[in-house]
């Protein structure tokens, strides 16, 4: 019998190459940023997050945000992964008609909020977060944001409001893999300590690895423990993990190399089917 | 309630009417931006303090969180200013309200020129525009109290995205208790046959004076109060100018996007016909009276009368 955190290993690897096949497929989408997340959002959908894959607007349902929009395969290939709907329709991401949108939207199943607009989706968070305790529902509410997106202002609008009324259902995660789009944090608009700006606003501060499984989920555990203040967990990440070449490549914010990604595509299968029958079975 | 002739600010009917329907509503929610107590929100917040927010200077992080509530069911109301709610957050309201269409009643104080000596940065003269053009919105000023509190008490009904525009300053109250009215229909306030003018906000009781005067000299005008511009009431366009054939559109706006290019857009597809827009011609207004600057940038009610004349010059013209 293999234990919780190899079996969540074993999702974010096929979520992995979910995103590199959806993404070689579509010609187009953002995949350092879906592989930087890859392991946070597994341990939300297989393990953290109370949702029910076949009833995805059960109203009770934890709602999640995911603030960097562009980062979207990874969360289709969670929900296809979880059965939202079927995996086989992570071939039409981008495509016309497709429900999978090139970036995140409302009227998909399983997706709680339109985003990709950089720096709204804690404050849209934060309002869920208002409506759970109106109701007195015990939903939590979960954000992602980038730590380039971090550069709007609007990001603190809502990190003051959040403290300031005292949103302790409400988790924001920073996935701090240090790069955004034309170069790394520190070039573009350095962030100074991430730590102690939250940690300024009140908020409940948590580092941890973004890539270790173990040092994931007690974070979500203890962010569920503590009350009256809010709880940001910051994931020390590597843009592009598990993609040798676009691991800390800043231009592979984007797709830089279309023939270069469904090369690697197909390694990554003929690797998957060897090592395990696990993946054999999921792959396409 | 409010009585005939009374002058009132909209913005007292929108804080009156919140805290009525927020007696017989438990669904409902306020959001404000530090400006409770002019937009009148806060009499809301003061009985309903659990379901009252003051988000503080901050209105793309309240229109968001506006959003956020909306899709767990509530509906919520956001307070702020006209400038404030289309510009500062404009794509908060196009991308969280409107895309996901949730009930979100944006309703706003200081529409037009109506704050008037507070100058050009607190007069919204281009809202009405910008939010006409987003997808699935619907865009309202009524022209009174009466009107305010009917159609802020509709805007709890109706399904999805809602902006309503408020006055800072007071205008005449023109409806009594029985009017009822409807999002998206006009109401047609007097009937007329050579000339319709269809007006908004508070520039409907200006049309009405016009009127008057215009009677005096032998023109009868239909008023309409067209206090929906999207969806625009189309039918009640099309009876009247069948029967007057030239049309005059007055608004507290840019000419551009509002009501008269709502008008001029259906009649030019439909039944091209003489037509004059009232309104702001290309330029912001600036600190003032409110009566001096409506001379001033030719919205007065002679204008109306002088634009009603042309109208129906270039009517004689035509045939
Ligand atoms: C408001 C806004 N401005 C610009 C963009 C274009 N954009 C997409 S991703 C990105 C960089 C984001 O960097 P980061 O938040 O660090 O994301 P990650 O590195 O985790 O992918 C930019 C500027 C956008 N989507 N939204």
């Amino acid at each position: 019998m293999i234990d919780k955190t190899k079996e969540l290993e074993r999702w974010a690897q096929l979520l992995r190459y979910d995103v590199v096949r959806m993404i070689s497929n579509a010609g187009s989408g953002h995949p350092g940023g879906c592989l930087s997340a890859a392991d946070i959002i597994t341990c939300l959908y297989f393990k953290e997050m109370n949702i029910r894959p076949e009833e995805p607007d059960w109203p009770d349902r934890d709602r999640f945000i995911l603030s960097k929009g562009h980062a979207c395969p990874v969360l289709y290939a969670a929900l296809a992964r979880r059965g939202v709907f079927p995996v086989k329709k992570l071939k039409t991401l981008r495509k016309a008609g497709s429900f999978l949108q090139g970036h995140p939207e409302i009227h998909t199943s399983g997706i709680d909020m339109t985003s990709g607009c950089l720096g709204q989706g804690l404050s849209v968070g934060a309002g869920m977060a208002v409506a759970a305790k109106i109701d007195r529902k015990f939903y939590r509410t979960y954000v992602m944001l980038g730590c380039g997106e971090m550069n709007e202002g609007q990001v603190w609008e809502s990190v003051m409001c959040a403290s300031h009324f005292k949103l302790d259902n409400l988790l924001a995660i920073v996935d701090y893999n240090r790069l955004q789009f034309d170069g790394s944090v520190d070039e573009v608009l350095s962030p100074g300590s991430m730590v102690k700006r939250w940690k300024g606003f009140n908020w409940n501060v948590i580092e941890i690895d973004g890539h270790n499984i173990n040092e994931i989920l007690p974070a979500f555990e203890k962010a569920r423990n503590t009350k009256e203040v809010p709880t940001v967990i910051i994931a020390n990440t590597i843009k592009g993990k598990g993609v040798s070449f676009m691991e800390n490549d800043y231009l592979w914010h984007s797709l830089m190399d279309r023939d270069k990604l469904a090369e690697k595509c197909k390694q990554m299968k003929k690797d998957m089917e060897n090592a395990d029958s696990f993946y054999a079975k999921r792959l396409w | 309630m409010y009585k005939l002739g009374d002058s009132i600010p909209t913005r007292n009917a929108y804080g009156d009417t919140l805290v009525e329907l927020g007696r017989k509503n438990d669904q409902i929610v306020v959001f404000e931006a530090d400006i409770g107590k002019s937009t009148r929100s806060a009499i809301f917040g003061k009985e309903f303090p659990e379901r009252y927010f003051n988000i503080g200077v901050a209105e793309q992080n309240e229109m968001a969180i506006a959003a956020g509530a909306a899709s767990c069911g509530k509906i919520v109301f956001v307070s702020t200013y006209a400038v404030f709610a289309s510009m500062r957050a404009c794509e908060q309201v196009r991308t969280f309200v409107a895309y996901p269409h949730v009930n979100v009643k944006i309703c706003v104080s200081h529409g037009g020129i109506t704050p008037a000596n507070d100058g050009v940065t607190h007069q919204a003269t281009e809202d009405l525009g910008i939010m006409r053009t987003i997808p699935g919105m619907t865009v309202i000023m009524p022209a009174d109290a009466v009107s305010t509190r009917e159609l802020v008490i509709a805007a709890t009904q109706w399904d999805g995205p809602i902006y309503l525009r408020l006055t800072r300053d007071g205008v005449p109250v023109i409806y009594n208790e029985e009017t009822s009215f409807k999002i998206g229909k006009g109401i047609l306030l007097r009937e007329g046959k050579d000339i319709t003018i269809i007006a908004i906000g508070d520039m409907v009781s200006k049309a009405l004076d016009a009127r008057d005067i215009l009677s005096k000299q032998g023109i009868l005008a239909e008023v309409i109060d067209m206090h929906t511009i999207k969806p625009l009431d189309e039918s009640i366009i099309l009876d009247s100018v069948r029967k007057t054939g030239g049309v005059v559109t007055v608004e507290d706006h840019q000419v551009e996007c509002g009501l008269g290019s709502a008008v001029s857009e259906f009649l030019g597809e439909n039944y091209p016909i003489p037509i004059q827009r009232i309104g702001l011609r290309n330029t912001f207004a600036e600190s003032g009276e409110y009566e001096l600057l409506l001379k001033k940038y030719k919205m007065s009610v002679d204008d109306i009368i002088s634009g009603c004349f042309k109208v129906v010059g270039r009517k004689k013209k035509k045939r």
